[in-house]
């Protein structure tokens, strides 16, 4: 037992700074193991963009791919169906498509880069079924039109640009996932690309 | 108790060097120099080893976009000049022999070569790959001095030309006798003897990249962590040293 | 805060826990460099579960995937390589810091009475240890894994009658495969973890009951009303310690030792911050370079060689001609061990107060313990089996020796208390 009076001071003082320092030195060694967590290189080499070449799509007809696990639908469109699109805006919950369910250059009527051509993520935002294409039979949901899609479990419907009708469960258009043309017969989805 | 500890040492010394006498002889190895610092050498590295190794071996736990990255090659350009085969630039460096061809052409699967600096070192690689000397007998015609009776063909003579074992006459013991020299060439390959070696220093330099492509990183984090562990441990023995004096 | 704490101390015993086992915990005030240990195998611990629960989130347990998904893990996942050397070099890390103590141990007497449970309870850790080592190596897959444990299963084909059977029984088919590499996973990732931390606690109780030995070997406990009131430490210990006894030379584990033991831990870190980002595979000692070449049962790399922290047995093993008494020897040098306590029937337990004989008996156990784990790593050349026998001789050597000279060993004179 020193004689010499403790110096609490001083004694508060390195308690302190070692405390400090311990602590910065556990969150470093906490930030790998969090981090690691994060998609790995194979997962994100899954996850690449993927090319559709859609040369070979008949106007009508539906383009299914596999991008991040999830089914991705490029559909040809033909000039009625875009038409139909036009008298939808009242029966539609967001007809000009406000929430960011989109890239910017998919904001407008046709929810598409070009009018043609609809690139879609094919999941219901309701609770992530998978919805169907009906090119010709829609009308046996919504009155009226002709092609859309339908949602097989819980019934909603989404018109030919992916936009969610009223009074359906789903709450959100379709997404659209960033995309862009490399040329007029290949698409590059996953990629907003140089045109955005 | 010193006494004790120096008797102990000398005993483990002893016991040491005589155990070091009697570890049998090895072929000598050249000494490879490693740079991953040198990244136009592992760039070189890596053109050798796409277009002379990757035919029959894989390197199917290494994906091309990180050797791009971790050699400092734009991805485009390594895409045009490295990949032959149409795969992502994230795909892993892989071939399409199946095994059974493999078996086939050369009575057992080629070995992946991810990591193969680490199960041989860097200096047996630079070794064997300088090592193959013609030899009939053998069914590719080649053998090695490093890994005997070696079961593949000299795929880089075109660039060394063709490797024989050389002798020479000396006078030893009042005696003319042929010694063995090493291995020449015929000098009928793409580049000359040191070029030879260069490139394969370069390929050695890139199959220890592969080994651990993460080693520098490592280092870097390495220096880090004494630097804090620094700070820390003395911050700590100040600490102890001031509380310390409630005991004496 | 207080309040807080006031709830919890009316529900478990929160701070009676504190004070016991640290704040006024009473530590024997000599404590010198061996007595850090304790900390850091706790520190190297919890490394251990921790990345280990990290390897497992990446790790593939089948013949087919296990290789694969390690050099997944070293390249694929975000700073997964140094996960994996985490708990690569923390499993060498981890038998160094039980080595030591138990050499501590044996330097200083702590094994004797009234502290032969703790003396077991370690023991039983380091075979647990050796177990769980021992699966672990198999996970990774490579050419060293699964020949070292080809080996070391083929041990057990040893034992008469049964032999053959029960190795058959532990690879679960007739060579080392897939439905062995699973059972080992399942036991080293959960099974033996849980023993081990069970043993850890019963060690950690049972220190705490008996108390600390020290390089003195003397008690810190008085009988009561012995020791004068100026005498004693002007610390506050618990009531469950200076009840019975008077407590001399002692200081409260916390904060004294807290803060002396980070300053161990820091230089340890430091040692493991070397390995772990400048020598991952420690010249081949932690990780051995065949092990980067996936298991192939059908070629046997030209030497085997378990890792370090086995070869002194694995040296006894091999030095024995005949298998049966080769297997039963190892265990017999580890059961020694387990003996001790009853061995050395010597009342004095530091080694500063016994006879020169003890010092030299204990030094050459150290060294054969030493010369008998580089041997293991060596092949057995004649020379080389020569050495080893001589020094399995000596390690045995130890412990018939000490049991004969200890019970009327001439010892130096005991002091009372702890000087400084």
């Amino acid at each position: 037992m020193s004689n010499a009076p403790v110096d609490h001071g001083r004694r508060r003082f390195l308690t302190a700074a070692t405390t400090v320092v311990g602590a910065a030195g556990a969150v470093a060694v906490a930030v790998p193991f969090i981090t690691s967590w994060n998609p790995s290189e194979k997962a994100k080499n899954a996850g690449a963009p993927v090319e559709v070449n859609i040369g070979k799509a008949e106007p009508g007809q539906l383009v299914r791919v596999e991008w991040r696990g999830q089914p991705v639908w490029v559909v040809r469109r033909t000039p009625e169906m875009l038409k139909s699109l036009d008298g939808l805006a009242d029966k539609l919950r967001d007809p000009n498509s406000d929430e960011p369910q989109q890239p910017e250059y998919a904001k407008n009527i046709h929810r598409s880069r070009k009018q043609e051509f609809f690139v879609a993520v094919g999941i219901c935002t309701h609770l992530g079924c998978s919805p169907q294409f009906l090119d010709k039979t829609f009308g046996e949901y919504v009155e009226g039109t002709e092609s859309g899609f339908f949602c097989p479990c819980h019934g909603s419907t989404f018109d030919i640009a992916g936009r969610v009708f009223q009074g359906v469960p789903a709450p959100y258009n379709l997404v659209v996932p960033p995309h862009y043309f490399i040329n007029d017969d290949v698409i590059l989805i996953g990629e907003d690309g140089e045109q955005a | 108790m010193n006494k004790l500890l120096k008797t102990c040492l000398l005993a483990a010394v002893s016991v040491w060097s005589v155990a070091t006498l009697a570890a049998g002889p090895t072929v000598p190895l050249d000494k490879a120099n490693v740079n991953l610092h040198d990244k136009e050498s592992l760039q070189r590295g890596a053109q050798l080893f796409m277009n002379y190794c990757l035919g029959c071996h894989q390197m199917q736990y290494q994906r091309y976009n990180r050797t791009f990255r971790d050699l400092e090659i734009p991805e485009d350009i390594g895409v045009a000049n490295l990949q032959f085969t149409g795969e992502k630039p994230g795909d892993l460096i892989t071939n399409t022999m199946s095994a059974k061809q493999a078996d086939a052409w050369f009575g057992t699967a080629a070995p992946d070569l991810t990591l193969v600096a680490r199960v041989r070192g860097a200096d047996w690689l630079y070794t064997y790959f300088r090592s193959f000397y013609v030899d009939e007998s053998r069914p590719f015609g080649v053998n090695n001095t490093v890994f005997e009776n070696v079961g593949m063909p000299h795929v880089l003579q075109e660039l060394q030309g063709v490797p024989r074992k050389t002798y020479e006459a000396r006078m030893i013991d009042g005696e003319m006798q042929d010694v063995y020299v090493g291995i020449k060439t015929d000098g009928s390959g793409m580049l000359t003897t040191e070029e030879f070696d260069t490139a394969m220093n370069d390929l050695t330099n890139f199959l220890v990249y592969t080994g651990e492509p993460m080693m520098l990183q490592q280092r870097r984090i390495g220096w880090y962590s004494f630097g804090f562990l620094l700070v820390f441990t003395i911050l700590a023995w100040l600490l102890k040293r001031e509380f310390f004096k409630d005991v004496k | 805060m207080k309040k807080l704490i006031a709830w919890f101390d009316e529900r478990i015993p929160l701070t009676k826990t504190w004070n016991i086992h640290l704040a006024q915990y009473p530590a024997p005030k000599n404590f010198n460099f061996w007595y850090i240990f304790g900390v850091l195998a706790t520190l190297v611990l919890v490394n251990q579960i921790v990345t280990g629960v990290w390897l497992t989130m990446n790790y593939v347990p089948t013949a087919e995937g296990a290789f694969a998904s390690v050099e997944y893990i070293m390249r694929d996942v975000d700073w997964g390589w140094l996960i994996r050397y985490m708990h690569s070099t923390g499993a060498s890390a981890f038998f160094l810091v039980v080595y030591l103590p138990m050499f501590r141990g044996m330097m200083y007497g702590s094994y004797q009475k009234p502290r032969e449970l703790l003396w077991i309870f370690g023991m039983l850790i380091f075979l647990v240890l050796m177990a769980e080592a021992f699966m672990g190596y198999l996970l990774p897959w490579g050419q060293m894994s699964y020949w070292g444990a080809q080996v070391i299963i083929s041990l057990f084909g040893a034992i008469p009658y049964i032999g053959d059977d029960l190795t058959l029984w532990i690879r679960g088919d007739y060579v080392i495969s897939g439905a062995t590499l699973n059972r080992f996973f399942a036991l080293h990732v959960i099974a033996l973890p849980l023993v081990l931390v069970i043993l850890v606690f019963l060690h950690i109780i049972a220190l705490h009951e008996v108390g600390s030995n020290n390089p003195e070997g003397i008690s810190i406990k008085k009988p009561k009303g012995s020791v004068p009131d100026a005498e004693k430490p002007k610390f506050e210990f618990h009531e469950r310690f200076t009840k019975k006894y008077d407590i001399v030379d002692a200081i409260p584990f916390y904060p004294y030792y807290i803060v002396k033991d980070l300053v161990g831990i820091g230089i340890f870190l430091a040692f493991f911050c070397y390995v772990l980002f400048f020598a991952p595979a420690m010249g081949g000692f932690f990780l051995e370079p065949p092990n980067f070449e996936a298991a192939n049962p059908l070629k046997t790399p030209a030497h085997i060689a378990p890792v370090w922290y086995f070869t002194p047995f694995y040296a006894i093993l091999r030095a024995v001609p005949d298998k049966l008494f080769g297997v039963i020897l190892m265990f017999a040098a580890i059961v020694f061990l387990f003996l001790l306590p009853w061995l050395d029937r010597c009342k004095v337990r530091s080694i500063r107060y016994r006879s020169s004989i003890h010092k030299v008996n204990l030094a050459v156990f150290t060294i054969s313990f030493v010369v008998l784990g580089y041997l293991g790593v060596k092949p057995a050349t004649e020379i080389y089996t020569l050495f080893a026998r001589i020094f399995t001789f000596l390690y045995f050597a130890f412990f018939i020796l000490l049991w004969f000279y200890s019970k009327h060993e001439k010892t130096k004179p005991v002091p009372e208390r702890i000087t400084k």
